[in-house]
């Protein structure tokens, strides 16, 4: 991503706040009304961009951070095999209303396992077993009614997988009760439209909802598949990698959906795009083979990572 | 943006694989002069590489050859004594074959058999995909539905039919056919008949099904379950829907068998020239009484059977051709309109 800002404002870095041109966002730090379970001590901006030098992240000006609400899910002490292979080892981590959790690491590090577990998708892999608690709204996600509890807590996959059928029907199924045919088409548009505009694929499909979604293109699919799990009015949004197959306006799309979305829900995203976990999210959790290295206000962990790995990783990404 | 990669020099690059060059090949490209693409030449093939391409073709012509054929003997023969009144008259017996009537009845017999047979057939054969592809648990139990389905799909017809007559006479299954005043059940009717046919039909509505389950991938069903819907909500709404094209190719193939067999309409369904309805409730009386079909017309008036109007069978045995061409046609047009959904379909790979 390159920022029109960076060039301008280079020079003025040497300032406290750093200036951004014309129009300097306002930053408003994180306030945690619960300690995460790898807290990081806040880090003052200025030390920040002392630390880091010449950083264009920092010069470019933060992004607006969410207001961190109540906490929703809470993860402890999670572990998930396949057989023997422990894909996710010893997590805990906390998802609160009003912000943004970015998980971040390399290929095959549980990421994905994690946000299935979340959605109780594991349970239906044979081979999966889980250990710890998590919990939504302090009830153990066990207790709750499987079907129930995935609608409030929906999910967006890696691969996007509309269903066969039409643009409409994929939307409208996810308003529609188990199995049922009612409420008719008349009834579920305007719902359908809504999902579809917020998930920014309206203008492409306005003129044709029959339109088999197999038929869309890929980047196409993915919106559909994030209309789709929006028109459930979720609680929790667990979304994996939803900007993979998107072009850079679909996925400002999609980043400004999420920054929206996060005031009324409680957002888990995966990204490869540390300048997206950056960019959306308020706090950022480093997984490593399993392993939760790190977790942190993402300003905190991109500006200070307290761990080698962390800063490894995340080194190639800026500067 | 990438995870720093390992440092490390790279492997030293591998030496060219020592192959011989192949004969012809190559050196052509550099001497066309006019930009011409060079396409891959057969004379490169190794022999028996040609070979089987020229038996490949020659398979391919031989089949159409002998498929347009018999269409075209059919339709000579077939046409040339075809009339309307044909197709419109009730046959009569009478070994003048200029007045023994038209075949109406065996044509309305197969319509009817095979209606039944595939009515009873599909959402039988529907229901064990589905339960196989989708739960088929216990392991054992699955393995044993599909070999059972696999026996009835191996079962030549006449044995079907024999076993149909023994179960059908059964006292249970008065109700069925006609029941003699001393208590002796007939066991021969269109519902017994098409009861049997359905076994016909139902092994292949049932593979179809479930092929068009198996090739539905996982994350479809994932995707399903992730909104909150429940597995019988998935299956209802999302799997079987999708394999709407499939059962319908099923269902069509199977029709078309029922429609050509012989032997269980002779056993089952009496093989008689006319519809002989049983007993006086409208309807049920046709489904409980005998008849025959176009296959049994066909050949109780060929050389071989008795009713000695070869000129009738021609003309019923092109108007049975027709039917089961038109059964397959649709199975194509069926294949063809499942790609709108843009799952492919089993059969003939709709593009
Ligand atoms: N269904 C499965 N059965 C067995 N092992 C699995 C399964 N799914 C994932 N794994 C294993 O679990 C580990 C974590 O996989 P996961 O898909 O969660 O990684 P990820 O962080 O999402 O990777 P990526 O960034 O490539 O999507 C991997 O080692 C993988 O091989
Ligand atoms: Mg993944």
């Amino acid at each position: 991503m390159i920022d029109p800002h960076e060039s301008t404002a280079r020079p003025a870095q040497t300032t406290d706040e750093p200036a951004n041109g014309m129009m300097p966002p306002p930053i408003r730090r994180i306030t945690l009304d619960s300690q995460p379970t790898v807290a990081l001590p806040p880090s003052q901006d200025a030390v920040a961009i002392a630390n880091t030098g010449d950083r264009s992240l920092a010069a470019a000006g933060r992004p607006k951070r969410g207001v961190a609400g109540p906490e929703r899910m809470t993860i402890s002490d999670l572990s998930v095999y396949y057989g023997d292979n422990q894909a996710v080892k010893h997590v805990s981590l906390p998802i609160r209303q009003g912000e943004v959790l970015a998980l971040i690491g390399p290929s095959g590090c549980g990421k994905t396992t994690l946000l299935r577990t979340l959605n109780r998708l594991t349970e239906v892999t044979g081979s999966a077993r889980r250990e710890g608690l998590i919990t939504l709204d302090g009830t153990d996600i066990d207790s709750l009614e499987v079907t129930e509890h995935r609608r409030r807590v929906s999910m967006v996959f890696q691969q996007p997988n509309p269903f066969p059928m039409s643009v409409f029907d994929n939307v409208a199924y996810a308003l529609r009760e188990q199995g049922s045919k009612r409420p008719k088409k008349k009834v579920l548009e305007p719902y359908v439209v809504d999902a579809l505009q917020r998930a920014g694929l309206y203008d492409e499909v306005a003129s044709n909802l029959d339109h088999p979604a197999l038929r869309l293109s890929g980047g196409q699919q993915q919106r559909l598949c994030i209309a789709r799990a929006l028109a459930a009015r979720p609680e929790v949004l667990l979304m994996d990698e939803p900007c993979s197959a998107l072009d850079p306006k679909s996925t400002n799309v999609i980043e400004e959906l999420i920054v929206e979305l996060r005031k009324e829900l409680a957002i888990v995203i995966v990204t490869h795009n540390l300048q997206q976990a950056y960019r959306v999210g308020d706090h950022v959790a480093f997984m490593y083979l399993g392993d939760l290295v790190e977790y942190g206000p993402t300003d905190d962990l991109f500006d200070n990572p307290k761990a080698a790995r962390t800063r490894d990783y995340i080194g190639g990404a800026f500067g | 943006m990438s995870v720093p990669t390992r440092p490390g020099g790279a492997a030293p690059p591998l030496p060219p694989l020592p192959l011989p060059r192949s004969p012809g090949g190559g050196g052509r490209q550099g001497r066309s002069p006019k930009k011409k693409r060079v396409n891959e030449s057969i004379s490169t093939w190794r022999l028996t590489d040609r070979i089987g391409y020229v038996l490949m073709w020659a398979a391919g012509l031989l089949l159409c050859a002998i498929g347009i054929g018999i269409l075209a003997y059919m339709a000579f023969k077939g046409l040339q004594y075809l009339r309307p009144q044909l197709i419109l008259s009730s046959p009569t017996a009478d070994v003048d074959q200029s007045s023994s009537g038209g075949f109406l009845d065996p044509l309305l017999g197969t319509i009817l058999i095979t209606l039944i047979g595939i009515l009873i057939a599909t959402p039988i054969a529907i229901f064990a995909a589905t339960w196989i592809v989708e739960y088929g648990r216990p392991t054992w139990l699955a393995r044993l539905i599909d070999s059972g389905i696999e026996i009835i799909a191996g079962t030549p017809d006449i044995v079907i039919a024999l076993f149909g007559l023994v179960l059908f006479q059964q006292g249970i299954f008065g109700w069925m056919s006609f029941t003699a005043t001393d208590g002796a059940v007939f066991g021969r009717s269109f519902l017994a008949a098409g009861a049997a046919m359905s076994l016909i039909a139902l092994p292949m509505v049932f593979a179809a099904t479930r092929e068009g389950l198996q090739s539905i991938p996982l994350h479809i069903r994932e995707a399903s379950y992730a909104l909150g819907k429940t597995k019988a909500a998935t299956i209802r709404r999302v799997l079987l829907p999708s394999v709407k094209a499939n059962i319908s190719t099923g269902a069509a193939l199977g029709m078309g068998r029922i429609a050509g067999d012989t032997a269980i309409i002779v056993v089952l369904l009496g093989a008689s020239l006319t519809l002989d309805p049983e007993g006086n409730v409208p309807g049920l009386n046709v489904l409980k009484g005998t008849g025959g079909t176009l296959t049994s017309y066909v050949y109780n008036n060929s050389p071989a059977g008795e009713g000695n109007a070869p000129q009738k069978a021609y003309a019923a045995a092109f108007v049975l051709l027709l039917i089961v061409l038109a059964l397959n046609f649709a199975v194509d047009l069926i294949a063809r309109s499942g790609a709108k959904t843009g799952l492919e379909t089993s059969r003939l790979g709709a593009r």
